[in-house]
């Protein structure tokens, strides 16, 4: 019905009596950059918890592919294609930096714990590929040579690159990227910038950003969405929403 | 063969290498020391039960270290995986005079039974977190004791006898009582060993270090150190908590079978909430993830009142001072920068395996 | 008529639960900490009365104040030389090291007053209230604690919520950082609360032995565990569900030994616990806690 990748009508939830997402129309079209902006507290992570079912819309619907999510858990959700990293950086920090990748391509293998138990043919190929497969992306976000580090001892700004290759590993239609540039200097940010546009093209997938670096916004975006309480301001392109009145009072306070 | 050699003493493998290692070592020495000098029967009497206990701690440490999974009703597991032991052994005895092959099905029972508790166990235990699954392992623990304490079961010509809460069980010319509630099983043929124990131990390395090395270990750590971020990447977590715990609990009745071979009584009261308790504390002083510390801290721990048998009463006092006593220092902020230091001098780059 | 009687006894053994309970619950709220140790307490508090009062002949109602005293003292004693330390330490550290500290009490127990059972007198009343022509039996002993537990209750609500060490607590039971920026003494206030818990095991451990009159220095871990169960089938952190958790815990016994078995009672109560938790995952009364993504 719909060529859109990511698409939702109508989404909404309440908390209690208050409405945080109300009437959200966005879509997100094969290899787009689509970035969601908006002040704080607009309700921008919670559109994120709405697309990974962290919580249950209380209205609407999500298509992914043109099929309705609706029944499918946190888990499902990835498993049909969305990945996502967090605002609040969540690494398995006790692990090795490579083991936070191998880990997110565990879908991916099939074979049992009786197979490792035996240390069959198909244990080892399977992880033999997951080990390279693992290093490939280690080594496009530029992490390879930190391989064995507890990735909670990483830097800052490498612990958010490494969200970004654990949420790539699951290999998914839709990434779903909240605040990667957060806490990152401008080099950095600049850096990230090219290797958000690596992704796009050198993967099968679409992304959708939430920002508030306005240089990165407007740099890689093709379409902005902009949210204000909960519901869309505006949309369009970074020069359309550049120029937009609502959006600057928005943004400045009225 | 240079993958064998890399497979043994890699880098990644150094942990797994130096586990082995020092059982196999241990295990060299005691025999030659038993079979040379004339070591004391105290000492002699200890070994299988230290054997029992690592196996327990290691159990426990894959629930609670790898797992995150604070269990308090270890012992319920292992009650289970003993008395299983005990009723096969005693039913096999007329059909299967090996002891060696008869200890084999035994333990190999008492871990399937006591994983099939561990299955049902974690439907209920999982749903919840923190100190509430603390306290229904607990629940489970004191469930498992008070249904062996009501347990009759009977072996004779005709087959098994059963009966449950009172003992209405007549049996045939030739029959022997296997189970006979609280006072538990007597005559028990002792079957277990120290090599025995030494091989059990060899093999629950083997699984514990293969599930976490595989994809399944990576979800149950993944699991434990964030939740949220472990689902959004597409692991079940009931399902990988499930695993451990299950895997937890056939290695806990294996130990538990061992242990109960070793004797000719045994009561179902030996294995309540002090005896989880101990477990726990072999885990946590020999560190959670950390299966080395595990073998060694539950070593000393085990044997250190034995040791301490000649102050007779004090053994125990002098036991609760240490615990707590290390406990204050090894959490103590200025050693613990002290003891950081050191490490970083001797692993300038230590892998971070676990 | 029975089932008045086993109501009644089962209110007075749910009654000592909810007192220990209480005291568990206060002490994980504001410390959030299993505190094992806390059925070892109930245990001293019943050998400090029986000395006082058979060995030294001291009157009864001074034996339980003394009792209720040296509990006191042990209690803070032990947080301030055991736990205090471990303030940042992991729960599970604090865990083992509260499990030390039971050991040592028991241990120290049989060394002081040995292994033997001793028969613990009748300090508070004997006697009992005749209902129905005699076919109801009340004893003064099982009226004495169900008064005792909800007049504690009742003193407790109204300390917590009007007094301002009691607000300090509540606040520290919040958020002990915001506590401390707000100029209340963390640490203080943590030992107040041990100090609380630990009268409180002393009240229960002279309710009990008077009802179960044997002491013995392992005495306190069965019902430590009861309690402990009882505070989080109520929902640990919550007073209130304490008091409920302690007193159905008390009811649930009383009736399974009475009518089911006398084996089994204790895994009944379990497997209560259990159907309890898993309909409300955080006790009957307990907070729901949400985490933010």
């Amino acid at each position: 019905m719909s060529e859109h990748v990511l698409e939702t009508k109508s989404l909404g939830i309440d908390f209690g009596g208050l409405t945080a997402v109300n009437n959200l129309n966005i879509y997100v079209d094969a290899h787009e950059i689509v970035g969601l902006i908006g002040p704080n507290g607009a309700g921008k992570t919670t559109v994120f918890n709405l697309l990974t079912k962290v919580y249950e819309p209380s209205r609407g619907a999500i298509y992914l592919d043109g099929e309705d999510i609706k029944k499918l858990d946190t888990v499902g959700v990835n498993k049909s294609g969305i990945a996502r990293t967090f605002q609040n950086i969540r690494l398995f920090s006790n692990m090795s930096v490579i083991d936070n990748v191998k880990v997110a391509m565990n879908n991916e293998s099939n074979y049992s714990f009786f197979d490792s138990l035996l240390h069959d043919l198909k244990y080892f190929n399977e992880e033999k590929s997951i080990e390279e497969k693992a290093l490939k992306l280690l080594d496009i976000f530029d992490l390879k040579n930190e391989k064995d580090t507890l990735a909670g001892s990483l830097p800052y700004g490498a612990q958010r690159r490494l969200e970004i290759a654990r949420a790539l590993a699951t290999s998914p239609k839709v990434l779903l990227l909240d605040e990667p540039a957060a806490g990152m200097n401008p080099q950095e940010t600049e850096e990230l910038m090219n290797t958000i546009r690596f992704v796009r093209e050198n993967f099968d997938v679409c992304i959708l950003l939430i920002e508030h670096d306005m240089s990165l916004v407007m740099g890689i975006c093709q379409r902005i969405y902009v949210l204000n309480y909960g519901m869309l301001l505006a949309k369009g392109s970074p020069d359309e929403i550049k120029n937009n009145k609502e959006v600057i009072a928005a943004y400045l306070g009225e | 063969m240079k993958n064998f050699i890399d497979i043994l003493f890699g880098k990644k493998n150094i942990k797994r290498t130096i586990s082995f290692a020092i059982v196999i070592l241990a295990y060299v020495i005691i025999t030659v020391l038993t079979n040379t000098i004339r070591v004391s029967r105290l000492f002699s009497s200890i070994l299988v039960p230290v054997c029992c206990y690592i196996v327990l701690a290691l159990s426990l440490n894959l629930c609670v270290g790898f797992s995150g999974e604070l269990s308090l009703g270890h012992a319920g597991f292992m009650a289970v995986g003993g008395f299983t032991a005990i009723v096969v052994s005693g039913i096999l005895s007329y059909s299967i005079p090996n002891t060696i092959i008869r200890l084999l099905i035994a333990i190999i029972a008492g871990g399937l039974v006591s994983g099939l508790f561990g299955l049902v166990i974690s439907i209920p235990v999982l749903k919840l977190s923190g100190d509430y699954l603390a306290i229904v392992t607990l629940a489970f623990g004191q469930i498992i004791k008070s249904i062996i304490n009501n347990v009759y079961l009977g072996y004779d010509a005709q087959g098994i006898h059963f009966s449950f809460v009172t003992n209405t069980i007549e049996l045939a010319e030739g029959g022997r009582m296997l189970l006979l509630g609280p006072m538990g099983s007597v005559d028990v043929e002792k079957i277990s060993s120290f090599t025995a124990g030494f091989i059990l131990i060899l093999f629950v390395l083997f699984v514990i270090y293969t599930l976490i090395g595989s994809k399944n270990g990576r979800a149950i750590t993944a699991a434990r150190d964030n939740r949220i971020a472990a689902e959004s990447i597409g692991i079940n977590i009931t399902k990988t908590k499930t695993l451990a715990f299950v895997v937890s609990a056939v290695l806990a009745g294996m130990g538990g079978a061992l242990y109960a071979l070793n004797n000719t009584s045994l009561q179902p009261s030996k294995f309540d909430f002090n005896t989880s308790i101990s477990i726990l504390v072999y885990v946590v002083f020999g560190g959670l993830g950390n299966i080395t510390g595990t073998i060694i801290a539950t070593s000393i721990l085990y044997v250190l009142p034995e040791l301490l048998r000649s102050l007779q009463d004090y053994r125990m006092l002098i036991y609760s001072v240490v615990l707590i006593a290390i406990m204050l220092i090894t959490n103590n902020t200025y050693l613990g920068q002290v003891i950081q230091k050191v490490k970083l001098i001797f692993m300038k780059k230590g892998d971070s395996h676990e | 008529m029975s089932f008045l009687s086993y109501l009644l006894s089962g209110l007075g053994l749910g009654s000592v639960y909810a007192i220990v309970a209480i005291g568990y619950t206060m002490v994980y709220g504001i410390a959030k900490m299993l505190n094992f140790a806390h059925g070892d307490i109930i245990m001293v508090g019943g050998y400090v009365a029986f000395y006082a009062f058979v060995r030294f002949g001291i009157p009864a109602w001074i034996s339980i104040i003394l009792s209720v005293v040296v509990c006191t003292i042990l209690g803070v004693t032990i947080e301030k030389l055991a736990y205090k330390p471990l303030r940042k330490a992991s729960s599970l550290s604090v865990l083992i090291t509260a499990i030390g500290v039971s050991y040592f009490l028991e241990n120290g127990a049989q060394l002081l007053f040995g292994t033997d059972t001793k028969i613990f007198p009748s300090l508070i009343t004997e006697g009992s209230l005749k209902l129905f022509d005699g076919q109801l039996i009340i004893s003064y002993l099982n009226i004495i604690t169900i008064v005792c537990c909800l007049l504690i209750m009742a003193l407790l609500t109204i300390f917590i919520n009007k007094t301002k060490i009691g607000k300090a607590m509540r606040a520290c039971a919040e958020d002990k950082d915001a506590a401390k920026l707000m100029g209340i003494n963390v640490d203080s206030t943590i030992s107040f609360t041990f100090a609380i818990g630990s009268g409180l095991a002393a009240v229960a451990a002279i309710l009990l032995c008077s009802t179960y009159p044997s002491l013995s220095p392992t005495l306190g871990s069965m019902p430590g565990i009861k309690a402990f169960t009882a505070a989080v089938f109520g929902g640990i952190g919550s007073i209130p569900g304490a008091l409920l958790g302690g007193l159905l815990l008390g009811i649930i016994e009383t009736f399974t030994k009475a009518y089911i078995s006398t084996q089994l009672s204790d895994a009944i109560v379990f497997a209560v616990l259990i159907i309890v938790l898993l309909i409300k995952p955080t006790g009957l009364l307990g907070k729901k806690e949400n985490v933010k993504v």
